[in-house]
């Protein structure tokens, strides 16, 4: 080939190439003004200021549209009638009747993320501090107390699956409680130091009393700790995202027992006889698990839509392990019942 | 042999603008390759995370155990690619094929899901960056100038480096424009790889090492890359590898230290690269002046006190630029400098082997290196087992200076 052919033939691929992806992308843009237009329209109604009166569910909203990523409620009567949009857009969410908290990401070249407590009227009502990916929050029943945890990084190559989370126990009222990985580590009556634990997934009790996640060493335990005396101890051992029931006597959570890397089931553990049932879903779940009364549990599934769109879909199923799993409100993620 | 834009043998070195011209088109071809390669496959590592964690819905843990399956494909296939393009004589088409395998990875992921699948699409890719790796360098050694082979390298590096930093910006870009849309992302890369392949097919000359002489054997491949001329340059590549802490850790110490590195988490590998960019010619050009053994001493000096910044109690945004620019003259006085002294110690017809076995001493010396320090780290945290790297790597230093004695001709 002389050089002008080769010139001829690479401006040939330069076209092709260009006018390749080119089209290819402005296709996809098309397509998805097309899908967005043709979204089967989520039913919407009601009035927040009356819905909060009654029991309901606060959720992110994940139907395509116009609401997506928006916290929207719905009454318990009916969870999977219309929903009303708040304005606020989280990524995850947990509310109590007065105030929520929701962690969001600002999406860039440079995603940050931020947490933040909603009053009443869904607006801002004060930053809390975060670091890394937001993963899971929690208010106490009281809506004194917040919990956030992040994913500071995911993982190092040279030792995969480990990863490095933080978090940290806020009062609403302004003053931060302590970054729980800081807190003293108790396992079998011995303290734990290594540098590797991390604490995730908080459950509180009441005022001082909490569950969360404990792992060191590739190994995770459900823990309960005292925000007074800055402690946590073992109870139980393969706990992920503990999530305690309305009359404190059960936790829900994710156990990753002898699955594949990445895989849990939702188990619950009795506190008072130390027994363990598993729950009748046996898909893969990764939530922290929310009741929904004393004998129902809520989980969020990832689910890809028709199109090729991923959404997600809210859970229940029997806390008892019997029955089997219904999907209480579609196009819905990180359930909060709120009584 | 030498090609180049315009040949001056008597300019002078300092008028920059004149000097870089002098670096052979070859290298600026090959570069431009690396280029359009590079932001192909950045686009599709910067997404990777978001599209395997909210799409496909992989929870981050198997994104981590994914990663870690990454580094140990490439190392293998590196020798392997090299042998072959001094075996063939013609380390242009074993490049060809490991840029083609990479590119065809892209349209790969378009129509995979779930772990395996994907799994299996990007070790293909990482197969095809093994393989090219060796005989493109042994490629830019061929068409460069011997005195300017540390400019040539810090040249190519360069270009590349571009490329790695434009990628993430392109597939955010196009993110932005079609939310959601990872398959845009796959085939606008995959055009930018099928764009880079064109190149190197077209314009990159048939370089044919030993200039088609005697084929080279695996036996003497093998007595070439274990004789006298490489023992002891391997040897130091593997002391100083072995005592090289992953970047990726020494961002973690620098946000385990304070919040702000934890907030801007993801430009902290920003920063390095600039700085790299920055400076990969002009360390190129003062290897080729002073030595370029000398260099990749001093650069692991640079290493060293990156070390100590990092576990300097203190924090703040001074000390971790400062950990940046110090890891950005590393990489630019190790990774170009590297292939540029082994390419010349080598006989020509085993030039790629001989690269390659360079360069797989380090990967796999620094994977080890990972792990011990992984290990140490969860035992006595970040601090200390940085100092104690830094204790080891000051002991180190003055040793791999006495093994490359005389490695600079």
């Amino acid at each position: 080939m002389n050089a002008r052919l080769r010139v001829l033939v690479f401006a040939a691929i330069l076209v092709v190439a260009g006018l390749g992806a080119g089209g290819f992308v402005w296709n996809e843009r098309q397509g998805q003004a097309r899908t967005r237009a043709a979204a089967p329209v989520v039913a919407q109604g009601g009035d927040l200021t009356s819905l909060r009166a009654r029991p309901h569910l606060v959720f992110r909203s994940t139907a395509l549209g116009d609401g997506y990523g928006k916290v929207a409620v719905v009454p318990l009567s009916a969870p999977d009638g219309p929903r009303t949009f708040t304005p606020a857009s989280c990524e995850r969410v947990h509310a109590t009747a007065g105030d929520a908290v929701c962690l969001f990401a600002d999406r860039g070249l440079v995603t940050t993320y931020h947490s933040r407590l909603l009053d009443s009227s869904w607006r801002p009502a004060r930053e809390l501090p975060l670091t890394g990916l937001p993963s899971r929050a929690r208010l106490s029943r009281d809506g004194s107390l917040v919990a956030t945890t992040t994913f500071v990084h995911g993982d190092s190559y040279a030792d995969p699956g480990q990863f490095s989370t933080r978090t940290v126990v806020t009062r609403t009222d302004g003053d931060v409680v302590g970054d729980l990985e800081k807190f003293q580590l108790v396992v079998d009556g011995k303290v734990v130091k290594a540098a590797d634990r991390n604490l995730w997934g908080v459950t509180f009790a009441d005022d001082d009393k909490f569950y969360a996640t404990a792992a060191s060493g590739g190994r995770t335990w459900l823990v309960e700790g005292s925000l007074r005396r800055r402690t946590v101890s073992a109870l139980h051992a393969d706990v992920e995202c503990p999530s305690l029931s309305p009359d404190g006597t059960r936790i829900a959570y994710k156990k990753h027992g002898d699955l594949a890397p990445g895989r849990w089931r939702l188990a619950v553990h009795d506190l008072r006889t130390g027994e363990e049932t598993l729950l009748a879903e046996t898909r893969s779940v990764d939530d922290q698990a929310e009741w929904l009364d004393d004998t129902t549990v809520l989980y969020g599934l990832p689910r890809t839509a028709g199109n090729g769109a991923a959404t997600s879909d809210v859970w229940r199923v029997p806390a008892d392990g019997g029955g089997r799993p219904e999907v209480l409100v579609p196009d819905a993620w990180s359930p909060a019942v709120v009584r | 042999m030498y090609v180049s834009l315009r040949d001056r043998p008597g300019s002078d070195e300092d008028r920059s603008g004149r000097a870089l011209r002098r670096v052979s088109s070859t290298v600026f071809l090959l570069g431009t390759v690396s280029l359009l390669t590079d932001v192909s496959s950045e686009m599709v590592a910067s997404v990777l995370p978001l599209y395997l964690t909210a799409s496909v819905g992989l929870s981050l843990f198997a994104y981590g155990f994914l990663d870690g399956m990454y580094q140990g494909v490439s190392a293998v296939v590196r020798i392997a690619g090299g042998f072959a393009g001094d075996r063939g004589g013609q380390p242009k088409w074993i490049a060809v094929l490991g840029y083609g395998v990479s590119a065809l990875s892209r349209l790969a992921l378009l129509p995979a899901a779930g772990f395996a699948a994907i799994t299996a699409v990007v070790t293909a890719d990482r197969l095809g960056k093994g393989l090219r790796t060796a005989p493109r360098d042994a490629l830019i050694v061929e068409a460069s100038d011997p005195a300017l082979l540390g400019r040539s390298f810090g040249v190519h590096r360069a270009l590349d480096t571009v490329g790695a930093a434009l990628g993430p910006l392109v597939a955010f870009a196009l993110l932005a424009s079609v939310p959601g849309s990872y398959d845009s992302i796959f085939v606008v890369s995959f055009a930018f790889a099928v764009v880079g392949v064109a190149v190197l097919v077209l314009f990159v000359p048939n370089l044919r090492t030993a200039g088609g002489a005697a084929r080279i054997g695996l036996r003497l491949a093998l007595r070439e890359v274990s004789g006298r001329r490489l023992r002891r340059p391997l040897l130091a590549a593997g002391v100083l590898g072995l005592l090289t802490v992953g970047d990726g850790f020494l961002y973690l110490s620098l946000q385990e230290r304070d919040n702000l590195a934890a907030v801007y988490f993801p430009l902290l590998y920003v920063g390095t690269n600039v700085a790299y960019l920055a400076l990969a010619v002009p360390l190129g050009r003062v290897a080729d002046r002073v030595g370029r053994a000398r260099v990749l001493v001093a650069g692991h000096g640079a290493l060293l006190c990156c070390y100590l910044l990092a576990a300097w109690p203190a924090g703040g945004p001074a000390l971790t630029v400062g950990v940046l620019v110090l890891l950005g003259v590393f990489y630019a006085a190790t990774d170009g400098v590297l292939p540029a002294l082994i390419g010349r110690l080598v006989l020509p017809e085993a030039r790629g082997s001989g690269i390659a076995a360079a360069q797989t001493v380090v990967a796999l010396t620094r994977f080890a290196a990972s792990l011990l320090f992984g290990l140490l780290w969860t035992v006595q945290g970040p601090g200390r087992s940085l100092l104690l790297f830094a204790a080891l790597l000051t002991a180190a230093v003055p040793v791999a200076a006495w093994l490359l004695r005389g490695s600079d001709r």
